[in-house]
């Protein structure tokens, strides 16, 4: 292709940019190597099983005891309970945004909602803690103001930017001859964005509220703060009035306090590791999803 | 071929689909399915349609022609007020289906869509299998049970000249279909809910000539049953197709008479330069 013979500085901007794309997938499997180093010498002494099944953490009694089951119901009590908030009320603002607001309201909104994602978590943390947590706890009669439900509330605000603008954008990227199509078959505008609309928009509405998801699962600051701390097992509908601990929080809070390669500090390593499968697993799944998406609508 | 017409209509009405055809000013002349009178529409202060009188019969195929940007898919919208959808489109004049203003306020948009059908320029099947496509429509309406269900697939189906290719995988998205095959896929969609008016803008400008001539075939077959509009570019189409013709430019109904005269024998010199080809 060259016919003007060598270019160097060509060449090194080419390097530069190859370098740049190799760089994000390298740094991805170093820190899975790191977080698997560090965590692997508490699989040669407790048995993964007991690990991940076992219904008590407490790492710092005796020998102590890394059953990791309460931070990981924890953290899918706090993740489900956000997105049952999170994606009925993002699908139905993109909704509105996407079909239902007038233009120029469109124009301002999307970004109003992009902004929520601009907020440090740790403001939500404060909201949550001193705000809404004594206050629902006055209307529920709850003993306690940090509960399960708390922190879900708190991350499905997190998570409404994310899945607002990525719904919004998949709705829109509906081609309009759909939605005309449908108009002129009769339909209603209601039943044109219900039947027509969001079955064209489905890939990027299940991927938005996967990667929604992957926010809230990772998310530390806030939950730590709201959530009330306690690994305890989090039962039944209850649970979510309840305190509870999630796998973030746990790593947060202890971390700092624990001994240098013990055994409680390989086991955070091990919840690390264990999250770091779990957002992994999310993003991938929504990835596929999207990408499937873009063949059935081209 | 008036006397056929009445024919016609009057079969129409008769069917017992519920629809509230005819109505009290239904009188007029039947053998007329839309009538617009000093049409007009206007996107902001442009005024894109400006006065505008054409009558598109039953049993007949109308051909829209003109360069872009002449109004002719903006008039052709007109006909099912799917102009509503652009919000800064205002209308002014009669459209006159049997004899009814469908501009009138209490015009029921649902109703009047399912009588007046459209078929769009791309093809653009829903992302769903053959089968729900054409269900779309009927399933608005009410549920259906699935034998009725599968009556209206392969009436609409047949109807649209697409069962032979597609009856043993109708559950197979729509998407897989060529493009030819899913505009009449879209074409059978709109069969699916009962019109006595086809609206087709540009029908076959996406398609290549085999589709092309497939469509045109069936655009054929189906004026036994409706008053057909079509919008094209191509005027070998118009003069192939239709039985009548008009002839767009900047917004006004220039000249509208049987194919043959408008290609053969136009009254207007603007119309005689573009149908020779020398603009547009």
């Amino acid at each position: 292709m060259r016919t003007r013979g060598f270019n160097i500085w060509e060449w090194c901007i080419e390097r530069i940019i190859q370098i740049a794309g190799i760089l994000g997938i390298i740094l991805v499997i170093l820190i899975f190597l790191f977080l698997l180093q560090n965590a692997l010498p508490i699989f040669a002494e407790r048995p993964i099983g007991d690990l991940l099944t076992g219904d008590t953490w407490s790492p710092t009694h005796g020998e102590g005891k890394f059953g990791m089951l309460p931070l990981i119901l924890g953290s899918l009590y706090v993740t489900v309970g956000a997105l049952l908030i999170a994606v009925p009320l993002g699908l139905a603002g993109a909704i509105f945004i996407a079909e239902v607001a007038p233009r120029r309201a469109r124009e301002i909104l999307k970004p109003a909602v992009e902004l929520l994602a601009a907020i440090p978590s740790v403001v939500f943390g404060f909201l949550g803690l001193l705000l809404i947590g004594p206050w629902l706890a006055d209307v529920l009669d709850l003993p306690i103001g940090q509960f399960a439900a708390l922190g879900s509330l708190m991350l499905a605000f997190m998570a409404l930017p994310t899945i607002v603008s990525i719904c919004e954008d998949a709705l829109h990227s509906v081609p309009r001859t759909i939605v005309n199509s449908s108009l002129a078959l009769g339909a209603t505008r209601w039943q044109t964005i219900t039947r027509a609309l969001l079955p064209a928009a489905r890939s990027g509405v299940i991927a938005a509220c996967l990667l929604g998801m992957g926010r809230a699962i990772g998310e530390t600051m806030a939950v730590l703060m709201v959530t009330g701390n306690a690994p305890v097992m989090a039962e039944g509908l209850k649970g979510f009035l309840r305190p509870v601990r999630t796998m973030t929080a746990t790593i947060a809070a202890e971390m700092g306090e624990t001994a240098f390669r013990t055994p409680h500090y390989f086991a955070l390593f091990a919840i690390g590791l264990l999250l770091f499968t779990i957002t992994f697993a999310i993003n991938t799944i929504a990835d596929i999803i999207v990408r499937r998406g873009e063949r059935d609508v081209a | 071929m008036a006397d056929q017409d009445d024919f016609l209509t009057r079969a129409l009405r008769a069917r017992p689909s519920g629809r509230t055809a005819g109505g009290p000013g239904a009188q007029a002349d039947h053998s007329v399915n839309i009538e617009t009178r000093d049409l007009r529409i206007f996107y902001g202060d442009l005024e894109a349609i400006r006065g505008v009188d054409v009558e598109i019969r039953n049993r007949e195929i109308t051909a829209l022609i003109g360069p872009s940007g002449c109004g002719k898919s903006t008039f052709l919208r007109a006909l099912n007020r799917m102009n509503d959808e652009i919000p800064d489109a205002r209308t002014e004049g009669e459209v006159l289906l049997d004899g009814r203003d469908i501009y009138e306020p209490d015009t029921d948009l649902v109703a009047l869509r399912r009588r007046v059908g459209m078929v769009f320029q791309h093809p653009n099947p829903f992302p769903m299998s053959i089968y729900n496509n054409v269900v779309y429509g009927p399933r608005l309406q009410a549920r259906l049970r699935r034998d009725e269900a599968d009556e209206i697939v392969e009436n609409s189906l047949r109807g649209a000249a697409l069962w032979d290719e597609v009856k043993d995988d109708l559950h197979r998205s729509a998407l897989d279909l060529s493009g030819g095959q899913q505009q009449r896929l879209c074409i059978a969609r709109t069969l699916a809910v009962g019109p006595e008016v086809l609206l087709m803008d540009e029908p076959c400008s996406a398609l290549d000539p085999t589709a092309t001539f497939r469509i045109e075939e069936l655009m054929i077959e189906l004026k036994e049953r409706f008053a057909i509009a079509i919008v094209t570019h191509n005027m070998y189409q118009a003069s192939r197709v239709s039985d009548r013709t008009g002839f767009f430019l900047l917004g006004e109904l220039i000249e509208f008479d049987v194919t043959r005269r408008i290609f053969e024998d136009p009254q207007d010199e603007r119309t005689d330069a573009y149908v020779r080809g020398r603009f547009g």
